[in-house]
C-alpha cells in the first residue's frame, strides 16, 4: 500500500515535470509577445530590443525554462511582464476564489449526482429514471457559456432575484459573497453533476447482476438496503474516478464560467495574461491547474485501493 | 394442506418477460425435515422453481400464476416486505458459487449476521457469537479471527462452509441447495456433500436439492422430481426414479450416469514416434513453482488426459504447451524438433498445429462476431481462400462438428451451450491442427450434452488422427476417452501410464483418493466413503 501510494506520487511527479515542459514550450510557441503587446503601435524595432532585453526574452529557451523552474522549485512564480508585480502576490487570492467556487460547486453537486444515480438505478427504468436521464442529457448537451446566459436571462434578468455578475471583493461577506456565486455554482453543478450521476448510475447497475447482490435479495435484505449496502461499496472504484475527473474539470474548466460572470479566479487571469502575453502568468496557472488534475487523480487512485479490501489487503488465507 | 407440509407449490407457472413460458404447472410439497431432489438439465426449469419458493424470480422473468404456500402463506399475497420477512428466516439459500455468492467488500460475519440482524431476530452480540460458535461447528480453524476476513481472504472450501453457515443462521424450516457442489472438484465436492448431509440431519430442516448429477441426488434426496423444459417428467421416491424410472427420459439420464462403455479406438500396437513430448517441465507464476518435473509423450490418435483436483496444475500445463506461459525449465520437442517456450517465438506453422479448445465457450467466442467470422478468419489465416470458396469451407467445418451450414450467420448468444463448444472445437479444426488441448471442455456442460461434444471429438480423432490432451476433473470421462492418463498433485506427477493401469491396484493412494471421491448412485455411497476417515483438505 505504501509502495503503491510512493510510486503513484513519484509518477505524479514526473507528469508534473512534463506538464512543466508542455506549458513552457508552448507558450513560448504563442504568436507576438509581450514587448509588441506593451508598447504597442508606436513601438520602433530599437525600443523593442531594448525592452526585450529587459525583460530577458532573447535568452535561449532552455535557460529561460532552467531560470523559471529554478524559481518554481524555490516557490517563486516570477514577475508579470506587464505590471511588474510578483505573481506570488496575485495569484493566491484567485487561486482561493477558484478553490471556492470549485469546493463549492463540489459540495452540491457530488452529494446530489450521487444520490440520484442511487436512486435512478434503484427505479431502472421507471418514469424518474427516464426524467434524470432525459435530464442528464440535456444538460450535458448545453455549452457551458449557454447554461450560463441561460441561467442569467431567468434568474436576474426576468426573476431579478441574483446579481448577474459574480465578481466578489476580499471586503464582502461571506453571505454576499455566497449569493454572487449563487449563478456560477448552479452552472457548474449543471454541467458536472449529469456525468456523475450516469457513472453512478450505470456502475450500480452493472454490480446488480452479481451473484452476491441475489444472495442479499434472499437473505431478506431490502432493495434500498441491497443497493446502499452491497452495491455501491463494490461500484466505488469507477465513481471514484468520475467524481476526481469532474472535481478536476472544475478547477481546469471552470474558465468560461468565471469570464462569463467575471468572477475574479485563476481562470480569468489566465485568460487576461494570455490577452496581454504575459507569459510567466499564463505559465504559473498552467502549473497550478495540472497540479490540481495530477493531485485529484492520485487521490482517485489512492481512494480507489482503499474501499477495495482486495487492493488493500492483499494475499490472506489463500 | 396438511400440517406435515411446511411449502406447498401449486400450478406455478414462470414467464419470461417475452411471453417464453420457463415453468409449465408443476407443483410440489415439501414436508418437515424431508429433502426433495430437482434434477434435470440446464433449462429444465430447476434454479427457477427454486428461487420461486422464495418467492424470487430473476430479472427478465415474472411469475405469472400459481401458488406459493410456506406454512400456508402464499408468498405471492403478502408483497414485498412480507416476502423480505421470510427470506433468510423461514427459507434460507445456498448458491452454486461461494465466491461469487459473498461480497467482496464486506467481512464474512457482517453477511452471515446480515439476515438475523435485519429480521432483528437477534442482537448483533447474539448474532455475532453465534455466527462464530456455527463456523466452529461446520470444522472451521479459528472461527473467531476468520470470521473477521474478507471473502478474498479465505479459501473456497472455507467459502463453501461459510454460505452455509449463512443460510442456517436464522434457523430457517427450509433450505434451498441450488447445484452448491458442481463447481467443486469431485474430492472438495465429497467433502461438502458430507457436510450438507450433517446440517440436514442435525437442524432436522426441510431442504430442495438441485443438481443435474444423478448420483449427488441420490446422497441426499428422500424422493427426487425430474424436470425437462419447464416440466414436470417424473416425481418419487429416490430408489424408485433411480432404480425403476417410470419415464423413458429418466431412463435415459439414469444410463447416461453409468458410463462404462469405453468411447475410444484403441491405439496402435506400435503408435511410432511422439507428436508431443514434454521433459522434465517446469513452471510458474512469479517465483512460485506450480508444476515441477512433468514429463509425458503424446503420440498420433491419442487421447492423453490430465487429471488432478484444482490448484494442481493441469491449465497450467496446457498454458505451457500453448506457448502462454514459458516454462522454467525443462524441454518440449514437437515432432522431434525443440518448442519454442513462448508463443511469440514460434512459427506460424507451429502454432497452427497446436490448438485450444476452452472450458467455458461463453467467454471464449465474442459475442458480436457471426460465427462465419468466428471459422473464417482461422480459415482465411491458413488456407488465404476468400468469398465462395471460403463459404463452402465455413459450412463444411459446420458440417464436420455436427451444426447446419446455416448457423454460419447465427451469434453465439443464439446458441445453446453444447453448440457454443461446437464452434469452439470448429474453430481449433479450421486451423487443421495435429494436436488438441481440452482444457475441461465439458465441465460447464449438461450429462446427455457433453456426452455429444465427447462423441464428437473422438469421432474427429478416428477421422482426422488428432491427438488430444485432455484436462479434466471428470474420472468417468477420462476412463471413456483415454488412452493414456497423467495424474497431477500439487505439480507433481502421481502416475502416467495407460489409463486402464493407472486406475488398477497397485495405485498411488492420491489415485485412489480421486477414484473414492467419484459419486456413485448407490445410497449409502457417501456414508461408506466418510467412513474411511477424512482426507486431506
Amino acid at each position: 500500500m505504501k509502495r503503491y501510494v510512493a510510486t503513484r506520487l513519484a509518477l505524479g511527479l514526473v507528469t508534473l515535470f512534463c506538464v512543466t515542459v508542455l506549458v513552457f514550450v508552448a507558450t513560448n510557441m504563442l504568436p507576438g509577445d509581450a514587448a509588441t503587446e506593451i508598447l504597442g503601435r508606436g513601438a520602433t524595432p530599437e525600443t523593442l530590443a531594448r525592452f526585450r532585453e529587459q525583460l530577458g526574452l532573447d535568452d535561449p529557451l532552455v535557460l529561460r525554462y532552467g531560470n523559471w523552474i529554478w524559481g518554481l522549485l524555490h516557490g517563486d512564480l516570477g514577475q508579470s511582464l506587464t505590471t511588474q508585480a510578483s505573481i506570488n502576490e496575485a495569484i493566491w487570492p484567485r487561486l482561493w476564489n477558484t478553490l471556492r467556487l470549485a469546493g463549492l460547486t463540489a459540495l452540491v453537486s457530488v452529494p446530489l449526482a450521487i444520490g440520484l444515480g442511487v436512486l435512478s438505478a434503484a427505479r431502472e427504468g421507471s418514469f424518474l429514471d427516464r426524467a434524470l436521464a432525459m435530464g442528464a442529457l440535456t444538460a450535458i448537451s448545453f455549452p457551458e457559456f449557454f447554461t450560463a446566459y441561460l441561467l442569467i436571462l431567468v434568474f436576474s434578468v426576468k426573476l431579478n432575484l441574483l446579481p448577474n455578475l459574480s465578481t466578489i471583493f476580499p471586503e464582502m461577506s461571506f453571505l454576499e459573497a455566497l449569493r454572487a456565486m449563487v449563478l456560477p455554482v448552479m452552472a457548474l453543478s449543471c454541467l458536472v453533476t449529469a456525468h456523475m450521476m450516469r457513472m453512478t448510475r450505470t456502475s450500480i447497475l452493472s454490480v446488480m447482476s452479481q451473484p452476491y447482490i441475489e444472495m442479499a435479495f434472499l437473505k431478506g435484505v431490502p432493495r434500498a438496503a441491497v443497493i446502499t449496502r452491497h452495491a455501491l461499496p463494490n461500484a466505488a472504484a469507477p465513481i471514484i474516478a468520475v467524481v476526481a475527473m469532474n472535481l478536476a474539470y472544475l478547477v481546469v474548466g471552470i474558465v468560461v464560467i468565471e469570464v462569463v460572470f467575471v468572477y475574479p479566479g485563476l481562470g480569468q487571469y489566465m485568460v487576461d495574461a494570455v490577452g496581454k502575453r504575459d507569459i510567466p502568468v499564463v505559465q504559473a496557472c498552467g502549473v497550478f491547474f495540472a497540479l490540481a488534475f495530477i493531485g485529484l487523480n492520485l487521490i482517485s487512485d489512492v481512494l480507489a485501493v482503499l474501499v477495495n479490501p482486495r487492493l488493500r489487503r492483499p494475499g490472506g488465507g489463500r | 394442506m396438511s400440517d406435515e407440509n411446511i411449502l406447498e407449490i401449486r400450478n406455478l407457472r414462470i414467464e419470461a418477460l417475452n411471453g417464453q413460458v420457463l415453468v409449465d404447472d408443476v407443483s410440489l410439497e415439501l414436508r418437515r425435515g424431508e429433502v426433495l431432489g430437482l434434477i434435470g438439465e440446464s433449462g429444465a426449469g430447476k434454479s427457477t422453481i427454486a428461487l420461486a419458493a422464495m418467492g424470487y424470480a430473476r430479472a427478465g422473468c415474472r411469475i405469472a400464476g400459481g401458488e406459493i404456500r410456506i406454512d400456508g402463506t402464499d408468498l405471492r399475497g403478502i408483497g414485498p416486505e412480507g416476502r423480505q420477512g421470510y427470506r433468510g428466516m423461514r427459507i434460507a439459500y445456498v448458491a452454486q458459487s461461494a465466491a461469487a455468492s459473498f461480497n467482496p467488500a464486506m467481512r464474512l460475519i457482517d453477511q452471515i449476521c446480515e439476515s438475523p440482524l435485519r429480521h432483528r431476530q437477534m442482537t448483533r452480540p447474539e448474532a455475532e457469537a453465534r455466527a462464530v460458535e456455527l463456523l466452529g461447528k461446520l470444522g472451521l480453524p479459528e472461527p473467531a479471527i476468520l470470521a473477521r476476513k474478507y471473502p478474498h481472504e479465505v479459501s473456497g472450501g472455507q467459502l463453501q462452509r461459510a454460505m452455509a453457515a449463512m443460510a442456517v443462521i436464522g434457523r430457517p424450516d427450509i433450505l434451498v441447495f441450488d447445484e452448491p457442489t458442481t463447481a467443486l472438484d469431485v474430492t472438495t465436492q465429497m467433502e461438502v456433500l458430507a457436510l450438507i448431509k450433517q446440517i440436514i440431519r442435525d437442524l432436522r430442516t426441510a431442504a430442495l436439492y438441485i443438481t443435474h448429477d444423478l448420483a449427488v441426488v441420490a446422497q441426499v434426496a428422500d424422493r427426487i422430481m425430474v424436470l425437462r423444459g419447464g416440466k414436470m417428467v417424473e416425481l418419487g421416491e429416490a430408489e424408485q426414479i433411480l432404480g425403476a424410472p417410470a419415464q423413458a427420459y429418466t431412463s435415459a439420464l439414469v444410463a447416461e450416469r453409468d458410463h462404462s462403455r469405453p468411447l475410444m479406438r484403441p491405439l496402435p500396437a506400435d503408435p511410432g514416434a511422439p507428436v508431443l513430448e514434454a521433459r522434465a517441465v517446469d513452471a510458474g507464476y512469479g517465483g512460485g513453482k506450480v508444476l515441477s518435473q512433468v514429463s509425458f509423450r503424446l503420440h498420433r490418435g491419442e487421447t492423453l488426459a490430465v487429471v488432478g483436483e484444482s490448484g494442481s496444475g493441469k491449465s497450467t500445463l496446457a498454458r505451457v504447451l500453448t506457448g502462454l506461459l514459458p516454462q522454467m525449465a525443462g524441454e518440449m520437442r514437437l515432432d522431434g524438433r525443440p518448442l519454442a517456450p513462448g508463443y511469440r517465438q514460434r512459427e506460424a506453422d507451429v502454432l497452427r498445429r497446436i490448438q485450444l479448445v476452452h472450458q467455458l465457450p461463453d467467454m471464449s467466442l465474442n459475442p458480436r462476431q457471426p460465427l462465419a467470422k468466428i471459422i473464417g478468419r482461422p480459415l482465411a489465416l491458413r488456407s488465404g481462400e476468400k468469398g465462395a470458396a471460403l463459404q463452402r469451407r465455413i459450412a463444411g467445418l459446420l458440417d464436420l462438428v455436427g451444426l447446419p451450414a446455416g448457423f454460419a450467420e447465427r451469434f453465439p448468444p443464439q446458441l445453446s451451450g453444447g453448440q457454443k463448444q461446437r464452434v469452439a472445437i470448429a474453430r481449433a479444426l479450421a486451423a487443421e491442427p495435429e494436436i488438441i488441448i481440452c482444457d475441461e471442455p465439458t465441465s460447464a456442460l449438461d450429462q446427455l450434452i457433453a456426452d455429444d461434444i465427447l462423441r464428437l471429438l473422438m469421432r474427429l480423432q478416428d477421422e482426422l488422427g488428432l491427438s488430444y490432451l485432455f484436462i479434466t476433473h471428470d474420472l468417468g470421462i477420462v476412463r471413456r476417452i483415454a488412452h493414456n492418463t497423467l495424474v497431477l498433485l500439487k505439480g507433481e506427477t502421481v502416475a502416467l501410464g495407460p489409463t486402464a493401469e493407472v486406475f488398477a491396484e497397485p495405485m498411488h493412494p492420491y489415485t485412489r483418493k480421486l477414484l473414492v471421491s467419484v459419486p456413485q448412485m448407490r445410497k449409502g455411497w457417501l456414508e461408506e466413503v466418510a467412513a474411511q476417515g477424512p482426507s486431506e483438505p
